[in-house]
Formats: structure tokens, C-alpha cells, sequence
């Protein structure tokens, strides 16, 4: 055992020698190997710190929201609705919620108003995100007036900034009290947007919601992990899309790298045969290039890894967001999470490791095969 | 659902290693049909330039297959989400029937190739190469066995479709979905036991034995084939129960799992290097007669057993240590 690893350990030796010699034509194929390395990780750090901050939101959301539907649209819950669920076993908690969206045309941006469940807000103020209140230029105290859909101008003044780190689901938000979002928007008391039901046991949520279904033909319920998996299922099939139109580059890596191993100079060449001269067998030059391809691929794919960890975590990964992100106008500011998965390396190893190796074999053979007297001569 | 990054690379992985055995396919017949190790022509020089070409490209195929076959696995708990009622793996390897017969055709195409590679070793120790012509006929053999696995693949993958609303009319899948259940099938609990230890001592012991006396090579490969199935089906209906401290759950990839401490791990490897050494003593034991093996197999089949039986003893001392460490009690009394 000893004796092997001795024998690897003065490979790599050589190796590492071997290479610093040829710099130039080694470095470029680094450099594009860790720019290949560099984009698939941003993108498979990007989407992944996404679905991970995606799941991480929806924990605190309702395990039901029960929608009624009228003509296939969704529609407002009537009086009574709430009463009529009555007891639903395993129901820990149930609530009317009322939201509703609101056009400015100021910013020519989509609000979101809401009246938050908990927290009471005084009549005539407003709480506001902070995406919202950077479009609008808006501070506490300030007073903002939105016509409604009635017509009528309604004067409120701003109690509260929402906090930045929550931006990513509150940058359009507005949350008002019970009173101001029925005047403003002209509901009728008894009257709900939807109906939120919490539901303790995971087990349950799907009987809960097919008694629901049940007892109210005209009613959609929404679960949560519906949600979440709809979510994961965009996401995945984002990076998907960007990983497959990637694929090309790949195989126009692939085709480089093959180049590049075959392409062996005449130095390359007689430096083979002297080392076979020399008592060298066919499988210590494979081996040897072996450790050639092992420390360029490691190399790269740590620089690019890292590379791609900076760029998503610290620059906000500037160059992917048009397309994985979506888009809107009041687009809200975050930082992603950093999150590393064992399983997202193992996959970005397949993409990158392996069709390099995969390339590489037979120039690697054919240079191990090479004769002696015939390139010594 | 082709569009997923992990399918993607086991696809790209499994057309790759197809392609690359298909193309040396017809060296491999080229090799089988003019070897002649006493030639010295020009076509024989080319011949044995070859062989290092196919013995390298095998190894990338199968090294490839061992980090697929994980990938495989690790894949298929990643996307229990996508699917109603699937709690882990199991729920997704069983969304559609390719599933399973995909991880069993990998793990077979596994120990064979592990098997064919031992095979390789011994014949590259020998000074005449004699088993050139049997190592690629196996190879040719293997080749069919190869393009079923990812033919099981492809059709898995193409089959997999996710439970997912769409914008316009969120509809509830869970109601008429059946449910996949997590709950692998249980064996009565003592028999299993007994059956599990008796079987990995046997295991042990045949690898020991060859060690020791040079004989019953065949016993060790057939024990360990035995130990690998009863081992697994030990994971299943006890050592997965101990290792959750939960009476129900017999996942075998839960284990895999950071919440329970990658603790799989020291369950598998053990297992997959103690079978494919078992296997590998069995596979070289038939051409142990030829004249210029007859010192280099013995040799290596040796250590090959040593390396079974210290595995199986590995395995079982990490089962028990799993069970004894448990909080969970099944046999009372």
C-alpha cells in the first residue's frame, strides 16, 4: 500500500512539474474550464438558494387557504361562509382574511393591500413595504392618497416602514385596518377575500381539504404544499432550461478539451518517449496524464465554485437575474441565503468533471501509445 | 420532467457510457477475433496497444456507474417533493414501475462490472495475457445489460410527471391520487434477525476460511450474493426501524439522509465493497488453472477475501452497534 502510494504521490510530482512548463497552453484551458464550472454553479447556487428561501416563506403560511369560486373566477367568501365550515376535525384555527390588489398609476406598479390578522392598525395610517416606499419616495408621517375604484380620493398617512430583510415577500405590501379596506375598496362587512385554515398535523391536511372540497362544491381549496411544490417544480425546471441550452458550451468545452489533449506539441511527444526509453510503461502515461486531467479539474472546479459562490452571494449574481428571477416593477431587494448542497455539487461534478474526463480518454491513450525510436529519431 | 438538473446529468451520464461501449464494441470483437499473443505482426502490436484503450474506458464506464448510482438515489429523495404522498425515495422510485427495476438494473450492472475489472486485474498481472479473449467477450456480454439500465432510465425519467397547480385553476391532486406509501414490506422480526446474523457470519467466515486454507472460493461468492440480498432485506425490516427510532419507517435511503447523520453510509459502503470482493473471488476462481495465473490468482483472491470478510464483519459490527444504540425497543424482554 505504501509502496503505491509513493509511487501515485511521485506522479503527481511529476505531474505538477510537467504542467508548469507548458503554462500557457495549460492556463487557457483552465481558464475556460472554470468559466464552464463558473456558470453552471451560479446557476445551480442561484435557483437553489431561491427554492430554499422559497420553502423557508411558505412555512409560516396557512397549511389551507379555501377560495370560492363563481364561473371559474375566484371570488369574494359571503356571510355565513365561515360558520357554515363549522368544526372540521383536525381544524386548529380558521380566519376570513381580506386582501386585494390595487393599480397605481403613479409608478404604474401592482400594490398589495392587506389586513394583517394580528396586528391592529389605527384608522387612516398605513404600514408600507419597503420597495413600495422607495418607488413613492415615502417616510414616516408622510401622507399618501390613492383614488379607488369608486372614484374617491382616500388621504392616509404612513405609521410604519416594513422591515428591509423582509423585502423578498414585502415589497409591495400595504396593510391597512379592517375599517379603511372596506371603505376603500367597497366591501360589505361579513364579506372575506379567502378563508385561511391552519391544520397541526401534516397527515391531515389532505382529508381536511377533501371535506372541504365536499361541503363546498363552489369552493377551490389551496394547499400549501401545493404550493411548495409548484414552486420547486418552476425553479427546478428553470435551472433546467439554463443548464441544457448550457449543455452546448459544454460540448463545445468538450470539444476543446479533446483538441487540446490531442494537439500533443512534438516536445510533448519526444518527452513521452524518452520517459518509455527510459522504462516508462503505456499505464504510467496514462496514469500520469491521468493525474494531469485529476489536477486540472479539481483546480478549476475550485476556483469556479468559489468564483460562483462570490458572485451569487456577494454580488447578487448580477449576470443570471433577467432570467431565473422574473421581473416586476417594484422588484424587491434581497440577499440570498447562502446554501451549499452535497447533491447540487455531485450534479455540477457530472457536468463539468465528467465531460472533460469523458473527452479526454482516447487523446490520452493515443499519446500513451506513442513509440519511442519514432519520435526520438 | 427532463428539464431537472440531476436527470439531466444521469442522462447525459448513461448516453455517454452506452456510447462509448457501443464504439468500442468493434475492437473488442476485433480483439477477440485476431488475438495471438505469440504473433509478433503489426496487427498483433495494435491489438494490445487497444487493450489498454478498452481496460481505461471501461473503468471511466464503471467508476461512472458507481457515482450515478447514487446520484440515482439521492435524485430520487431530492424529488419526493413534486409527488403527492411521496414521503423520501421510495415514493418516487415507485411513481412509476420503471422506477425500482432502474436502481436494481444499476446496482446489477454495478457488482458485474466490479466483478469484470477484477477479472481485468488479474489477466494484467499474468506476463501472456490469457484471458484477453474471455475478458471481452464478457465485455460484449455486459453490453446488453448496460443499454437495459438506461433504457430502465430513460423510460423512468420520461415517466415522471409532477403534481403541480397551474395559474388559472388550482386544482386539488391529493384527493384522487393514491397514495405512495413509504412502508417497504415487513418480515416477522426474529427470524430476520437470526437469519441476518447467520448469514453475514457465513459470509465472514467463508472469506476468512479461503484466507486461511485457499479453498471454497465459490462459497465465498455465493455467501456473499446471499449476505448482499439478506443484508438488505435486514436493512429493511429492522436496522432502518433502530436507526429512526420509529416502528414503521422502513425506508433504506432515509439513512442516507443528513437528519440521521449520513449514517447509511457506514452501512452501504461496507456492503457494497464486502459484495463485489466476495464476487470478485468467485469470478477469477475458474481460470485459476491456467498456467501463468496459477500463483497470481490464488494471490489475489486471498486479499480479496480478506477484504470480503473484514467487510462483512464491518457491516455487522456497525448494524448491531446501529441496534444496541437505539432507543427503540422491539424485542422486549
Amino acid at each position: 500500500m505504501h509502496a503505491w502510494i509513493a509511487k501515485q504521490q511521485y506522479l503527481i510530482d511529476f505531474t505538477l512539474s510537467s504542467l508548469a512548463r507548458r503554462k500557457a497552453k495549460n492556463f487557457g484551458l483552465l481558464l475556460v474550464y472554470t468559466l464552464i464550472v463558473f456558470l453552471l454553479a451560479s446557476v445551480m447556487l442561484f435557483t437553489h438558494a431561491l427554492r430554499h428561501e422559497a420553502a423557508h416563506l411558505l412555512e409560516g403560511a396557512p397549511e389551507v387557504v379555501l377560495q370560492r369560486m363563481v364561473a371559474g373566477r375566484h371570488d369574494l367568501i359571503p356571510p355565513g361562509y365561515l360558520e357554515r365550515l363549522g368544526r372540521i376535525r383536525g381544524v386548529q384555527h380558521k380566519e376570513g382574511r381580506l386582501w386585494g390588489y390595487y393599480y397605481d398609476p403613479v409608478v404604474k406598479a401592482n400594490y398589495t393591500f392587506m389586513v394583517p390578522g394580528k396586528e391592529n392598525i389605527a384608522t387612516g395610517t398605513l404600514v408600507v413595504g419597503a420597495g413600495l416606499a422607495r418607488a413613492r419616495g415615502l417616510a414616516v408621517g408622510n401622507v399618501i392618497s390613492f383614488r379607488s375604484y369608486a372614484g374617491n380620493l382616500f388621504p392616509f398617512s404612513v405609521a410604519r416602514i416594513l422591515p428591509q430583510d423582509s423585502e423578498l415577500v414585502s415589497a409591495d405590501l400595504v396593510l391597512m385596518s379592517e375599517g379603511d379596506f372596506r371603505r376603500f375598496f367597497d366591501i360589505a362587512p361579513g364579506y372575506f377575500t379567502d378563508i385561511a385554515l391552519s391544520v397541526a398535523n401534516p397527515l391531515e391536511v389532505r382529508n381536511v381539504a377533501t371535506k372541504l372540497a365536499q361541503q363546498f362544491p363552489d369552493s377551490r381549496p389551496i394547499l400549501r404544499e401545493e404550493i411548495l411544490r409548484t414552486y420547486e417544480s418552476i425553479f427546478n425546471w428553470r435551472e433546467g432550461i439554463v443548464l441544457a441550452l448550457a449543455s452546448l458550451a459544454i460540448l463545445a468545452f468538450a470539444i476543446f478539451a479533446w483538441e487540446k489533449a490531442s494537439g500533443l506539441s512534438a516536445e510533448e511527444k519526444r518527452e513521452i518517449g524518452i520517459l518509455k526509453a527510459i522504462g516508462w510503461e503505456t499505464g504510467d502515461v496514462i496514469k500520469m496524464k491521468f493525474w494531469e486531467g485529476a489536477l486540472v479539474s479539481l483546480a478549476a472546479f475550485l476556483i469556479g465554485y468559489v468564483a460562483a459562490y462570490l458572485h451569487v452571494f456577494r454580488f447578487s449574481s448580477a449576470l443570471f437575474t433577467p432570467v431565473l428571477k422574473g421581473w416586476a416593477v417594484l422588484y424587491p431587494r434581497f440577499e440570498l441565503t447562502p446554501v451549499i448542497d452535497g447533491f447540487q455539487v455531485a450534479t455540477l461534478f457530472f457536468f463539468t468533471v465528467f465531460p472533460y474526463a469523458a473527452a479526454t480518454l482516447v487523446p490520452i491513450w493515443r499519446a500513451a501509445i506513442t513509440d519511442p525510436d519514432s519520435v526520438m529519431r | 420532467m427532463i428539464f431537472q438538473s440531476a436527470i439531466i446529468a444521469l442522462l447525459l451520464a448513461s448516453l455517454v457510457c452506452v456510447g462509448l461501449l457501443i464504439g468500442s464494441a468493434p475492437y473488442a470483437v476485433d480483439i477477440i477475433r485476431h488475438w495471438n499473443i505469440n504473433s509478433g505482426s503489426e496487427k498483433q502490436l495494435l491489438l494490445e496497444r487497444r487493450t489498454y484503450l478498452l481496460s481505461t474506458l471501461l473503468g471511466f464506464v464503471f467508476a461512472t456507474q458507481l457515482v450515478a448510482l447514487l446520484l440515482f438515489v439521492f435524485n430520487a429523495d431530492k424529488m419526493s417533493s413534486m409527488f403527492v404522498g411521496a414521503m423520501c425515495a421510495v415514493g418516487t422510485l415507485n411513481v412509476n414501475a420503471f422506477g425500482f427495476p432502474a436502481l436494481f438494473a444499476q446496482i446489477v450492472v454495478f457488482f458485474l462490472a466490479a466483478s469484470w475489472l477484477v477479472i481485468n486485474h488479474v489477466d494484467t498481472r499474468a506476463c501472456d495475457y490469457p484471458l484477453v479473449r474471455i475478458k471481452y467477450i464478457l465485455l460484449l456480454a455486459l453490453l446488453p445489460l448496460l443499454l437495459v439500465a438506461a433504457a430502465l432510465q430513460w423510460r423512468y425519467f420520461l415517466g415522471l410527471k409532477a403534481d403541480v397547480i397551474t395559474s388559472c385553476c388550482g386544482s386539488l391532486f391529493s384527493e384522487d391520487a393514491k397514495g405512495l406509501s413509504g412502508d417497504a414490506a415487513a418480515a416477522p422480526l426474529l427470524p430476520t434477525m437470526i437469519a441476518f446474523y447467520a448469514t453475514l457470519a457465513l459470509a465472514a467466515g467463508a472469506g476468512f476460511f479461503y484466507r486461511l486454507r485457499q479453498r471454497g472460493a465459490y462459497f465465498v461468492a455465493l455467501f456473499s450474493m446471499l449476505a448482499f440480498i439478506v443484508a438488505m432485506a435486514g436493512i429493511l425490516s429492522f436496522v432502518s426501524l433502530y436507526i429512526y427510532e420509529h416502528p414503521h419507517h422502513h425506508c433504506p435511503f432515509c439513512v442516507l439522509k443528513p437528519e440521521y447523520d449520513y449514517q447509511g453510509y457506514w452501512l452501504y459502503l461496507p456492503l457494497f465493497i464486502g459484495t463485489a470482493a466476495g464476487l470478485g473471488v468467485g469470478a477469477i476462481q475458474p481460470f485459476a488453472r491456467i498456467a501463468s495465473l496459477t500463483s497470481i490468482v490464488p494471490a489475489v483472491a486471498r486479499k480479496l477475501a480478506t477484504l470480503a470478510g473484514v467487510m462483512w464483519l464491518l457491516f455487522a459490527a456497525v448494524a448491531s452497534f446501529m441496534i444496541v444504540n437505539s432507543r427503540l425497543v422491539l424485542l422486549a424482554g
